[in-house]
């Protein structure tokens, strides 16, 4: 099945819940509304003919002019042989969605680190903690406005301004 | 009984001594089973046959507590900081730390990350920086023999000089 019929028999099935849908792109991507993302993930991964039984990537995006970050969903059929990428929109002060764990048991060190990097809240995640950074880190620093703290637990993190003069 | 570290007079006797002690330090030091990241590689062939570090009598330990020489070769994260200054402290004095390679020095090509730690000397007293990215194992193997330099000008029996051309 290719990403024009998937699309379509989802905006059949889920009416209003999906949008925008880029077919020309190399990864084909639709857009999905937030509220909604566990019923169609639940879709996605049962129904016969669609079979996405892999979760290959769960990321971010931060857009700060458009006050959104998007999370990113890569799913991936070995059965079937197709693949789409679904993207929800979150508003940047408060990003929070419904947690995929329960479809993807992957999922659950990806919304970690999206956590980690992004905080985003990810709604009935059975272990939201920070995977990489320490746990008293302050701070997303994968937003656009992350600020660098003047030291991290003592440890100085100023340094000489060695290579602002070679970046362009 | 008043103990005899640097209290005795400058004689052929006690220097020699002290030259006995600090040979004797300096062709066995024996360096911690440590490595962070790429540089950690080349460290393993600075210890193998071909560079052989262990003609010079260092020889890998894998605790601490029986360490004299502390090679930090890699990237140091934040994360990674405060368990390299725990195993630090777990030396017994004397002891040393070449800081290899870019990373350990300043940071290097990651000094602009946000969890990356700009130079183990924020955190550890470093005695010898060796540059690259990575050495060469003929770069670190200087940097071991400049550590061993190091080692023949210090003083254990008699006074230090500066102290005691101050007194005369």
């Amino acid at each position: 099945m290719d990403a024009q019929e998937i699309y379509s028999s989802l905006e059949k099935l889920f009416p209003g819940k999906v949008g925008n849908f880029k077919g020309e792109a190399m990864e084909p991507c639709l857009n999905v509304d937030g509220a909604a993302i566990i019923e169609i993930c639940r879709f996605l991964r049962n129904s016969p003919g669609y079979r996405f039984e892999v979760l290959s990537d769960l990321t971010a995006l931060d857009w700060p002019k458009e006050e959104k970050i998007q999370v990113v969903y890569h799913l991936f059929s070995y059965a079937q042989n197709h693949q789409i990428v679904l993207k929800v929109d979150l508003p940047r002060d408060n990003p929070k969605v419904a947690t995929v764990e329960e479809i993807w048991k992957v999922a659950n060190w990806f919304e970690r680190e999206v956590y980690d990097l992004f905080g985003v809240i990810f709604d009935g995640h059975t272990d939201l903690r920070r995977i990489m950074l320490p746990e008293d880190w302050v701070g997303f620093p994968l937003r656009k406005d992350y600020v660098e703290q003047e030291e991290y637990d003592g440890i100085s993190t100023q340094r000489a301004p060695l290579v602002e003069g070679l970046l362009r | 009984m008043k103990p005899l570290i640097n209290s005795l007079p400058e004689t052929v006797i006690t220097t020699k001594i002290d030259d006995l002690l600090n040979w004797g330090r300096a062709s066995s030091q024996w360096y911690m089973l440590f490595g962070l990241a790429c540089c950690a590689i080349e460290l393993m062939q600075t210890g193998g046959p071909r560079a052989d570090l262990d003609r010079f009598g260092a020889v890998p330990r894998a605790t601490p507590r029986q360490s004299d020489l502390m090679i930090v070769a890699g990237t140091l994260t934040y994360k990674m900081a405060k368990r390299t200054k725990l195993l630090y402290d777990q030396m017994p004095d004397p002891k040393y730390v070449i800081s290899m390679g870019s990373c350990a020095n300043c940071g290097g090509l990651f000094q602009l990350a946000y969890s990356v730690c700009k130079g183990v000397d924020k955190i550890v007293p470093v005695d010898v920086y060796v540059p690259g990215c990575p050495p060469r194992p003929e770069a670190l193997t200087e940097g071991l023999l400049r550590i061993q330099d190091k080692m023949m000008r210090e003083r254990w029996l008699v006074k230090p000089r500066a102290a005691s051309s101050a007194e005369a």
